[in-house]
């Protein structure tokens, strides 16, 4: 199970940000889950959304770069030591993390995105080791 | 102490200077006429004979050459003697379009040397002097022209070749050098070097420096003096003609002496390519007048720059040229190299990106930086950093290994450069180097 991220590449400019968002806002689409990836010539602005069709077409029309990649949303517990027990059965089925982060569902879950290397050997290991991950669905 | 290398040519009268200049001139258009076919062709589109130039005065009446030509004819299309006469080639930075190889014979490496040996002792060297030559060696003609000058003049001579600054001021003050030859840009960094190691100019024995290959401003010449303690002294010269030693600064310092009894220089209109009378700005035009292995004809140089005759005090009658003022092309000289905008398109579109870029060339404490940016597309898009940084740094590289120096490389978004509505603005110098 992966849930879509949208990626969209800003330049590092002083209300870039501001205006993708607010354009996206314009757009109607609400923003469930973000981060950045910051470099000094540019960012990369990942989002979690319901509708990834909608906003990859609303982004294209407005002149952005982004691309649509499957992404893992993890269930995390709010204790010491969910964090680590997670990336333990990552790293012992030999999956990549790239990169992570995390946010709250409506639902009142806690959830960590990760976007590794191999989705279906990291989605079986989760599983194996009884660990949720999310549908785009469980996450609105 | 010789004030000059060759006094009898130094500073021939003017007359003789003439003569000398046809007579060389005949005997050369004969000779490309018959060895040179690509010349050949071009002065009988022209309608003009060998027979037609009986004097220097007839000088015009012969067709230019461009970098076009050398571009055409590369590589032994603007050959002038038998390949088995030739000893040596040197060549410029630059992709294999604009590449220029010229030939050497023995004949045309000493002349060149002379000319080198003309500027080193104008500043003051002599068989007593210690020489760093720290121009890079190789392919480029400004290691090789200085390190054969400085042999003529009976320097000891230190081949340092560029790099390792260190290493130079080492042996900078272990061998008591007093003449050093580089970039200007190089020129500068080694007196910054110099101070961050917690020395001053009194810890070195330099005395002068002669430095070129990049265009540079008073403001710098300035600053070389002052952090290194020395008189510095321009040379001008290019590959097509020689290398560095085609003109050189004395020590009046108002211009540089243009070896005219070898190199025949004349301003043109670059629109029209009409002569211009003594004192107006316009391009360079040189002709070699006895160089055997590449002997160019009127080889326009793109560089803007003044001619003038006035009286120098240091007695020498040669020609003087000002510092070139700019160019009639698009060409850039990046810490000494030649670049052409088209050079840094022709990776993009190799590399797959869009055609829409921005050069911007700047010098940040006396050094050039060239910075690239250029927009990315969606299909190379990518959600990580990490790709992204492979490809910027892919990027660089390519444009490195085209023109030899280190870009720095930056992606933005799309339609985000300027396009203008005529002529598309992808060049920002902002050196100003030529006001």
């Amino acid at each position: 199970m992966s849930v879509k991220q949208i990626s969209v590449f800003i330049e590092n400019k002083k209300g870039e940000l501001a205006a993708a968002t607010r354009y996206l806002a314009n757009h109607n689409i609400n923003l469930r889950a973000l981060s950045i990836a910051d470099t000094q010539d540019f960012g990369i602005l990942r989002i979690i959304c319901d509708d990834p069709k909608a906003t990859e077409t609303v982004l294209r029309e407005g002149g952005y770069i982004s691309t649509v990649t499957d992404v893992l949303a993890a269930e995390i517990e709010d204790k010491p030591g969910s964090m680590a027990a997670i990336l333990e059965v990552l790293a012992e089925a030999h999956v990549i993390v790239e990169y992570t982060y995390a946010f709250l569902a409506p639902d009142g879950h806690a959830y960590m995105i990760f976007r590794v290397d191999d989705n279906a050997v990291a989605s079986a290991a989760l599983a194996g080791a009884g660990i949720k991950t999310a549908n785009q669905e469980d996450l609105f | 102490m010789a004030k000059y290398y060759q006094p009898e040519f130094e500073c021939m009268a003017l007359e003789d200077m003439r003569a000398l200049q046809s007579e060389k001139l005949v005997k050369q258009v004969k000779r490309v006429y018959e060895n040179v076919k690509y010349y050949r062709d071009l002065m009988d589109a022209k309608g003009v004979t060998p027979d037609d130039i009986k004097s220097i005065d007839d000088i015009h009446k012969l067709p230019f050459l461009t970098k076009a030509d050398l571009r055409d004819a590369y590589p032994y299309g603007l050959l002038g003697t038998d390949l088995k006469n030739c000893v040596r080639i040197q060549s410029t930075s630059g992709t294999t379009g604009r590449r220029v190889v010229a030939f050497y014979t023995q004949a045309d490496v000493d002349m060149w040397e002379d000319c080198c040996a003309r500027a080193v002792t104008a500043v003051g060297g002599t068989n007593e002097d210690v020489c760093q030559v720290a121009y890079g060696y190789g392919l480029f003609t400004g290691g090789p022209g200085l390190n054969g000058g400085s042999h003529k003049v009976g320097c000891l001579t230190l081949p340092m070749s560029s790099g390792n600054t260190e290493r130079q001021i080492q042996f900078m003050r272990d061998l008591h050098a007093t003449i050093l030859c580089c970039t200007p840009s190089y020129a500068a960094y080694i007196g910054e070097t110099l101070k961050e190691m917690g020395l001053t100019p009194d810890d070195i024995d330099l005395k002068a420096g002669i430095f070129g290959a990049e265009p540079w401003t008073e403001e710098m010449r300035r600053d070389i003096e002052k952090s290194l303690g020395i008189k510095a002294y321009d040379i001008y010269g290019l590959t097509e003609t020689s290398g560095p030693g085609v003109s050189f600064e004395c020590e009046e310092q108002t211009g540089m002496h243009i070896n005219e009894d070898h190199f025949y220089a004349e301003i043109i209109d670059p629109e029209t390519g009409e002569v211009l009378p003594e004192g107006s700005k316009g391009e360079l035009v040189f002709t070699s007048l006895d160089k055997e292995g590449f002997p160019l004809l009127r080889y326009r140089t793109r560089d803007i720059c003044v001619l003038s005759r006035k009286k120098c005090s240091c007695g020498r009658t040669l020609i003087k040229m000002s510092k070139p003022m700019g160019r009639s092309d698009d060409m850039l000289i990046i810490r000494g190299v030649n670049v052409f905008p088209s050079q840094i398109e022709t990776v993009l579109i190799k590399e797959g990106y869009s055609p829409n870029y921005l050069i911007e060339v700047d010098r940040v404490k006396n050094n050039d930086t060239l910075d690239v940016s250029v927009e990315l597309s969606p299909e190379q898009f990518s959600d990580t950093v990490k790709d992204l940084a492979i490809k910027e740094k892919a990027l660089a590289d390519a444009i490195k290994t085209m023109l030899g120096i280190n870009p720095k490389v930056h992606l933005v978004a799309p339609k985000t450069i300027t396009r203008s509505e005529g002529k598309a603005v992808r060049v920002i110098d902002k050196r100003k180097l030529h006001d």
